[in-house]
């Protein structure tokens, strides 16, 4: 206990000290407040990620996109990309690529849902093959992330042909605003992994989808969205065409060896597949949209965000003025 | 190396192995992961949830076979469990040891003297067993009515017997009189105890268990909270409802030991209070060795059990902590298997009348719980359980509420109940599908078979999915989404949507949709000039771009009309119309025309939804969802069915 606990009488020495303490704190509360004091509301907004996401496209390629016919991913993804120039021309040496996959669920690889694993494996290796420095594979799935990237096996392949598997984890989100865009303003956007890449390559399966007609290879970049971006289902097709506008992809791969024609984007039974063995690879990725909707027999007209994409002059939606090269393996 | 080095070797070795199981409960194949590491280990080593599950169902689940060997162990060398392995008793005697540290001698034995309030824990103890064995004590209570043909004849001879006996003393009148009066006793009780529905075994040895009680607050409380910053060991941060509940019992446990050391073994564990019961048969025990002792009162010192060694030991609040061994200048103390020179208490400090008084506590409590009707006609609706999860009452008797369902849960989805779920469901995993990174995922079987009772059984994904041997069967159902239509954006506002639609993940989907246009603006327009693709109107009549989303039709009156247009563009007063599908032939000037939006309205196909809630994770009214889940329908309970086929 201290002395001024049990003191009886005050002397004068102890009350000036207890004066004076007691003054330092009441000067202390006033600065304190003065300090903090103001009179207006203070608000919070999401502030912006500083750097852009760049382009990552080659422009004006010919060809803009190649369709091959075949049963095996690895062979027809070797000849779909050396009927583009090869993989050289799209992967320099010391590059580092990141590959956009669609890991959206979590379901096996035989349902389709997802990006095929020996797709993803062989993508890595090819890029590998061209020298890039690194090779990341990411999404930003619809259900459990770790389950996803585990179950449809993407994880698996993708590690054992020397890529890292980026998931996507609060961190590596900021709010973005796509340039000239409606919709994606301030929105969460998985930009970490973008801002670390040279080279940015899709991989998408082609797949019915109830609410926008189809998803492809732009649907893809939904993906990369954060936070509540099932509101944006309000306008899906716009959504598409600024995602479109966010991202200029290096490349896309649309992937219709096993399509899913039916209960889509889920699928979830083997019946809802359909054998297609068609691969297309291209620059051009709403030509390529267009070409997986004459794979699903939908008119064009049914899926307006190829037409608004087109609009927005990013790409060519009349996949028939660009005559593919078609091959069969 | 003296044995108390030992001892401590054995704690910080358990306590590391524990928290090690606790960070390796992560879904995947790397060697942090949950790869086959025996993660459940701790709780099958624990008797009390052993011997509480067999009461309630006799049966002794898998892995709880473990528990024998902590048993065997304690017959033979005492509690060395609460003194070497309890991963909660060692946290306290870390955190009790800080405390005791700048106490003078005299406070740390005041601290350390053996308190008439050790006895609660086996008050707790005979509570919550008696509330385990509550079915058997109702069949004892019954045995006049349901076994009469056995009853009357063994009290007619015990009566008998009785007036033999006391011979021709004065005690013949009173002996014959306690017999009929218990006899009168036993069927009266017997006559009144409550039936069927209220009486059943349930079990709580789970919220004060340690072990339970440990990996409860560790996964769902310290684990989550770390990575929230670290981002480590799951992608998406976690969330348990009701954490904060959990979180605090936890830290006070451990707070209170800084003023009583081992505060909640001593006088609050019963899974302590069960190993001092056992303990007392114990073949070695600490105790005095005889003659050298100075009662210099060192052995008291530091003891963790408060269990008196310099004077009359009690065995069964003795936790091994062999302080007094490696403390006694004398080396007086000893461990061995000959009687405590100083004298033991073996029985636990509870009277006869105590622990009727507490049994009839334990076995009165569950009638009073169930009078809710919550495992009747009020059960709660949002009461979702994992698939697998056994019928509610079965579920009650095995759930020990340690969370490790809750841990493994790759989305996140399985959450402790709080209280607005009954008072017996507290703490034990139910579906809150606005927490976690999805809703319950088709392809996953994880928490059945990490269970440690069974209460969610183990399933193949077969059995989950309805494939193979199953198909007729059909996958397990764990509720039904019901849409809101006045929530719901395409319903009730005229918004496209179907997010919940997309995300259905059976084949066929269970949730289907009904096309509707409607206008998009109030009122008609009326046509000033027309070609085949485009449509003049006012000027300013229309907002700019609005209807060029792909979701907006024109509807021409008239003879070109009744066919629906896709609007490809729209400006104030231009409209240009999908070229695929002209007019034919031009409408004229003064026309009417609508301009519709396209709708596609969900509805849930009952026999097919599964209940799994990734339509309601995933619903954009982010608030009350616009489609949710409630357990009708569930394929554990019939009872709540909903179809007639």
């Amino acid at each position: 206990m201290k002395k001024e606990d049990t003191a009886e009488a005050i002397d004068r020495r102890a009350f000036l000290i207890r004066v004076a303490k007691a003054g330092a704190c009441a000067a202390a509360t006033g600065a304190g407040a003065w300090l903090l004091h103001k009179e207006e509301v203070r608000t919070h907004t999401a502030e912006d990620a500083g750097a852009a996401i760049p382009d990552y496209s080659l422009t004006g390629r010919k060809p803009a996109l190649v369709v091959v016919r075949g049963a095996s991913r690895e062979r027809t993804l070797q000849r779909a990309v050396s009927g583009l120039g090869g993989i050289e021309t799209f992967v320099s040496p010391g590059d580092r690529v990141l590959i956009k996959v669609n890991a959206a669920f979590a379901s096996p690889p035989s349902l389709s849902a997802t990006s095929h694993p020996d797709l993803v494996a062989a993508a890595v290796r090819m890029c590998r093959k061209a020298g890039a420095a690194s090779v990341s594979v990411t999404d930003n799935p619809i259900n459990d992330p770790a389950s996803c990237f585990a179950l449809t096996g993407i994880e698996a392949a993708a590690r054992s042909a020397g890529a890292e598997v980026i998931l996507p984890r609060e961190k590596s989100f900021a709010a973005y605003t796509v340039p000239g865009a409606t919709l994606i303003r301030r929105w969460p956007v998985l930009i970490e992994p973008l801002l670390a890449a040279d080279k940015v390559i899709g991989l998408a399966p082609l797949k019915d989808h109830h609410r926008s007609g189809a998803s492809m290879t732009l649907k893809n970049w939904y993906g990369l969205l954060g936070g509540r971006r099932n509101i944006f289902h309000q306008d899906v097709h716009t959504v598409i065409k600024e995602l479109a506008m966010m991202i200029r992809p290096t490349l896309v791969v649309l992937d219709a060896t096993t399509a899913m024609v039916s209960n889509g984007p889920t699928g979830g039974s083997l019946s809802d597949l359909k054998r297609l063995d068609t691969l297309i690879a291209g620059t051009d990725p709403v030509a390529v949209d267009a070409y997986g909707a004459h794979l699903l027999e939908r008119p064009i007209a049914e899926l307006a965000f190829i037409a608004l994409a087109e609009q927005a002059g990013l790409g060519t939606a009349d996949w028939r003025s660009l005559h593919p090269d078609v091959m069969d393996l | 190396m003296s044995i108390r080095t030992v001892r401590r070797i054995s704690q910080v070795f358990f306590l590391l192995l524990f928290l090690w199981f606790c960070v390796a409960m992560n879904l995947g194949d790397r060697w942090w992961q949950l790869r086959g590491w025996p993660v459940n280990w701790f709780l099958h080593l624990d008797p009390l949830a052993a011997l509480a599950t067999v009461l309630t169902t006799g049966v002794l689940y898998a892995g709880l076979l473990w528990s024998v060997v902590s048993l065997v162990l304690t017959l033979l060398l005492g509690r060395f469990f609460c003194g070497w392995l309890c991963p909660l008793g060692t946290l306290q005697q870390g955190i009790g040891w800080l405390g005791q540290r700048h106490r003078t001698r005299q406070r740390q034995l005041e601290k350390n003297r053996p308190h008439r309030a050790q006895c609660v824990k086996y008050v707790l103890l005979t509570v919550l067993l008696s509330a385990a064995s509550v079915e058997l004590l109702r069949a004892a209570l019954r045995a006049p009515w349901e076994h009469t043909t056995i009853f009357v004849p063994a009290a007619a001879a015990g009566v008998l017997m009785a007036l033999a006996a006391a011979g021709r003393s004065g005690g013949r009148k009173t002996a014959v009189g306690i017999l009929l009066a218990t006899v009168v006793l036993w069927a009266a009780l017997g006559a009144v105890v409550p039936s069927g529905a209220l009486v059943a075994g349930s079990l709580h040895t789970g919220l004060l268990d340690p072990i339970p009680l440990a990996y409860r607050s560790v996964n769902l409380v310290l684990l989550p909270a770390a990575d929230h910053q670290l981002q480590t060991l799951s992608p998406v941060p976690r969330y348990y409802a009701g954490a904060a509940l959990i979180g605090m019992l936890f830290a006070s446990i451990l707070l209170f030991s800084l003023w009583i050391p081992r505060l909640y073994c001593r006088f609050l564990c019963p899974l302590g209070a069960l190993f001092g019961v056992v303990g007392r048969y114990a073949v070695w025990r600490i105790g005095k060795t005889g003659g050298a002792c100075t009662d210099c009162r060192q052995c008291d010192r530091f003891c963790e059990g408060a269990c008196d060694p310099a004077g009359r030991i009690r065995q069964g609040e003795c936790v091994l902590c062999v302080n007094c061994l490696s403390g006694c200048r004398q080396a007086e103390m000893g461990y061995r298997t000959s009687v405590s020179q100083g004298g033991e208490i073996l029985s636990p400090d509870l009277s006869r009348r105590g622990f009727l008084l507490s049994l009839a506590a334990g076995a009165s409590a569950i009638p009073m719980l169930r009078l809710d009707g919550s495992l009747a006609a009020n059960w709660p609706a949002d009461k979702v359980r994992p698939p697998g999860a056994l019928i509610e009452p079965e579920f009650l008797r095995r759930c020990i509420q340690c969370g490790q369902c809750m841990r493994i849960c790759p989305t996140n989805v399985l959450q402790p109940a709080g209280p607005s779920f009954g008072l017996e469901s507290l703490w034990t995993p139910v579906l809150n599908f606005r927490i976690g990174s999805s809703g319950c995922q088709f392809h996953c079987i994880a928490c059945g078979h990490l269970c440690p009772t069974g209460a969610i059984r183990p399933l193949e994904l077969d059995e989950r999915i309805g494939r193979g041997e199953y198909a007729r069967k059909g996958p397990i159902r764990i509720g039904t989404a019901f849409v809101d239509r006045g929530r719901c954006l395409p319903w009730s506002m005229d918004r496209p949507c179907i997010v919940c639609q997309e995300n259905c993940p059976v084949s066929p989907k269970a949730i289907t949709t009904i096309e509707d246009f409607r206008t998009a603006i109030g009122g008609d327009l009326t046509l000033l000039s027309a070609d085949p693709t485009v449509l003049e109107f006012p000027p300013g009549s229309l907002e700019t771009g609005r209807f060029a989303t792909g979701d907006f039709r024109v509807r021409v009156t008239g003879p070109a009309g009744s066919r629906l247009r896709t609007i490809v563009s729209n400006t104030d007063r231009f409209v240009q119309i999908t070229e695929s599908d002209p007019l034919d032939p031009v409408p004229a000037a003064g026309t009417v025309v609508q301009i519709l939006i396209r709708l596609q309205k969900p509805v849930v196909e009952p026999h097919r939804c599964i209940g799994c809630g990734v339509c309601e994770h995933e619903c954009p009214v982010k608030g009350l969802r616009a489609i949710r889940i409630t357990a009708e329908n569930e394929s554990r309970n019939p009872a709540h069915g909903l179809l007639l086929s």
